[in-house]
């Protein structure tokens, strides 16, 4: 199977300051690196390559030059090539935009060897928006499936796999090929070996623009869906006290009548 | 000009979502309609609304309906914007919701802004929103420009609107044999009925570490389900495998915004604070008095868990006029205490203000919100 992961390159870090003046963030000298969430999806795009003989992972991800170093750190972790989607008018695009590219990414991967799954991480850490992979799907006109798990089994033709929902677990089956995103449950990542972190060296890393993708520049650009007004940090707290008293006993009568006072109970 | 708020059906009920998505339309000055998609339930749902509020309810209802396929909630969604016209569109940013609102903002090819806190109707009508990003560090004000504007609504952003009217139920005709779906569920394990869903939890009692061991949970359960909250937890507790992931609040877990988060033996690290700082109290319980959740938090308890929790636990029965716990409880505090927990110092602590504002300089991940009544405030756009 032709399995794509499409991963990010973000922040390695939740502080990003604002610059007060322009409400823009400040990213200059800030570390980045794979957007924790993918590497569940790398990870699980390995063990369906190990289970499913003949099978090839391609790590795909859109991003200005730096964002090679992500897709090079998912070769070492055992991903087979590259595809980076680069061009300076994808900057500043949306969720829909960017899953638009990503689905011309996937399209012309397609082209060359047919896609069964396409994994990806339940969302970013720096936008936290987890639309990119539902979207991507619907780009795509193929079924996507968020919040997943667990696969229970795979083969070329169907996927049988676990969502998380708010009250419990469901189970589904899913014709491929798919966009799936999954959580943290799903496995735990493993690290680079010295064979992956030689590969990543020298695979094979395609760099697409606008031309490459036959990108349509009015759905590559935000501009006529989104508009970032203006950022801030988050007003800060109000400060606390320290709850009174000499035993537990008393601290927790304290305790108690607060949250009655608050109409906690 | 309408807004389109959208219902969660999640097996045969009505999820209380739609009341917060009510509370956010009504707020923006436009007339408010409901949609419901769903299998049979979907009817029912819809005449519960008409009298609750909405102006008009539209259903599009199918038996395919009744399992969550995206494709399938995506297509019947589409029909419902085509029929009712709306300029935007509200939904739950719940599991279910959140999957399809990008797939129907694909489908319709407008903007989407996913997991706002707050949807304010700008000056020429176009919602604005706010939205958290980075472990609600940054907050972005957004304006949806795409017609009709799709945003999903984070849980408890926002206060139900209970109210009552007459509206008038409105069916759409959907053929979902020509959506060629190609997800089935086949099946659903549900949580234990006793368990509040962490994301929509008014109160959250969370434990971490300092409970010790697994048994610890035993505890926090107790102290949950005599306030009446949900279950949370820390990282490292998931991570040691004391209680499953579902209940990970944090940076790669859940993002909980309740009323009241009870914080036991959790020390706050980052990526913990960037899930639950915009609760609106928070109350800890450790015996590290100068850790960063004791230095966040409204009620900072300095003690031993093992007896607080248990005191507390006790108060609330008396201040309720019950009788003292059931059974079980005492089994709970019995195992529990054997976990370590060095019995603490009652020692008061000095004062913090200035600690408080060096330790908000260094780490951030705090974010304050407006109180209950129009809850607000948090967070971007864009990418994945």
């Amino acid at each position: 199977m032709h399995i794509v992961v499409c991963v990010k390159q973000t922040p390695a870090a939740t502080q990003v300051p604002v610059d007060a003046a322009t409400g823009k963030l400040k990213t200059e000298g800030l570390p980045y690196g794979l957007n924790p969430w993918d590497e569940y999806a790398i990870e699980e795009a390995i063990r369906i390559k190990e289970k499913l003989a003949g099978s090839t992972v391609t790590v795909l991800s859109l991003g200005p030059a730096r964002a090679e170093e992500a897709i090079r750190a998912a070769i070492a972790l055992g991903c087979d090539e590259g595809a980076h989607l680069v061009d300076p008018s994808f900057d500043g695009t949306d969720n829909m935009g960017s899953s638009y590219l990503l689905s011309l990414g996937i399209r012309k991967l397609n082209a060359a060897k047919p896609v069964g799954l396409v994994l990806c991480g339940k969302q970013s850490n720096d936008n936290e928006s987890g639309s990119v992979a539902p979207a991507l799907g619907a780009w795509l006109d193929w079924p996507s499936v968020a919040y997943v798990r667990k696969f229970a089994s795979i083969d070329e033709k169907l996927a049988k796999i676990e969502r998380a929902a708010e009250d419990g677990t469901d189970s589904l089956e899913v014709d491929l090929p798919a966009v799936v995103s999954v959580i943290k449950e799903i496995n735990e990542p493993r690290l680079p070996s010295l064979k992956g972190k030689m590969n990543s060296k020298k695979a094979p890393v395609a760099k697409w623009g606008a031309a490459e993708l036959q990108a349509e520049a009015a759905k590559v650009s935000a501009g006529g869906r989104l508009e970032i007004v203006g950022q801030t940090p988050p007003p800060p707290r109000g400060g606390g006290i320290v709850v009174p008293g000499a035993t537990a006993q008393e601290k927790a009568a304290f305790v108690a009548n607060k949250l009655k006072e608050l109409k906690f109970i | 000009m309408m807004i389109l708020c959208v219902a969660e059906i999640r097996h045969g009920k009505l999820v209380s979502s739609i009341f917060e998505l009510l509370t956010a339309a009504k707020a923006m000055g436009q007339p408010v309609a409901a949609a419901v998609v769903g299998g049979a339930a979907a009817s029912a749902a819809a005449d519960t609304l008409k009298g609750r509020g909405f102006e008009k309810v539209y259903v599009a209802s199918h038996a395919s309906l009744d399992g969550q396929s995206d494709e399938a909630y995506a297509h019947a969604l589409k029909a419902i914007v085509a029929q009712a016209k709306p300029e935007t569109v509200l939904l739950p940013a719940s599991a279910q919701w959140r999957a399809v609102a990008p797939r129907l903002a694909v489908l319709l090819g407008t903007g989407l802004a996913s997991d706002v806190i707050e949807a304010t109707a700008g000056a020429d009508k176009k919602v604005q929103v706010v939205r958290a990003a980075f472990g609600g560090n940054v907050l972005s004000k957004i304006a949806v420009k795409g017609s009709p504007a799709i945003v999903t609504v984070r849980p408890m952003s926002y206060t139900r609107t209970d109210a009552s009217g007459s509206g008038a139920v409105e069916n759409v005709a959907i053929a979902p044999a020509g959506w060629k779906v190609k997800t089935r569920v086949t099946g659903f394990a549900p949580e234990a009925a006793t368990e509040v869903d962490l994301a929509a939890a008014e109160k959250v009692v969370s434990g971490g570490r300092g409970l010790g061991n697994p048994q610890g949970f035993e505890l926090i359960r107790k102290l949950a389900q005599t306030l009446g909250a949900a279950v949370g937890a820390s990282r490292a507790t998931v991570d040691a495998g004391w209680i499953p992931y579902r209940h990970q609040v944090g940076l790669t877990g859940r993002t909980v915004r309740p009323r009241l988060y009870v914080a036991c033996g959790i020390s706050g690290q980052i990526q913990h604070l960037a899930g639950m700082s915009a609760s609106d109290v928070i109350v800890a319980i450790n015996t590290d008095k100068d850790c960063p959740m004791m230095k966040l938090a409204n009620f900072a308890v300095h003690g031993d868990l093992n007896e607080i929790i248990p005191a507390i636990v006790a108060e609330v029965h008396k201040l309720r006029g019950e009788a003292p716990a059931m059974a079980g409880a005492k089994k709970a505090y019995c195992r529990a205490s054997f976990s370590r927990n060095s019995a603490a110092s009652a020692a008061a602590m000095p004062a913090r203000a200035s600690a408080v504002r060096m330790w908000r300089a260094s780490c951030s991940a705090r974010s304050r919100a407006t109180p209950p009544t129009g809850r607000s405030t948090r967070s971007t756009s864009s990418s994945t």
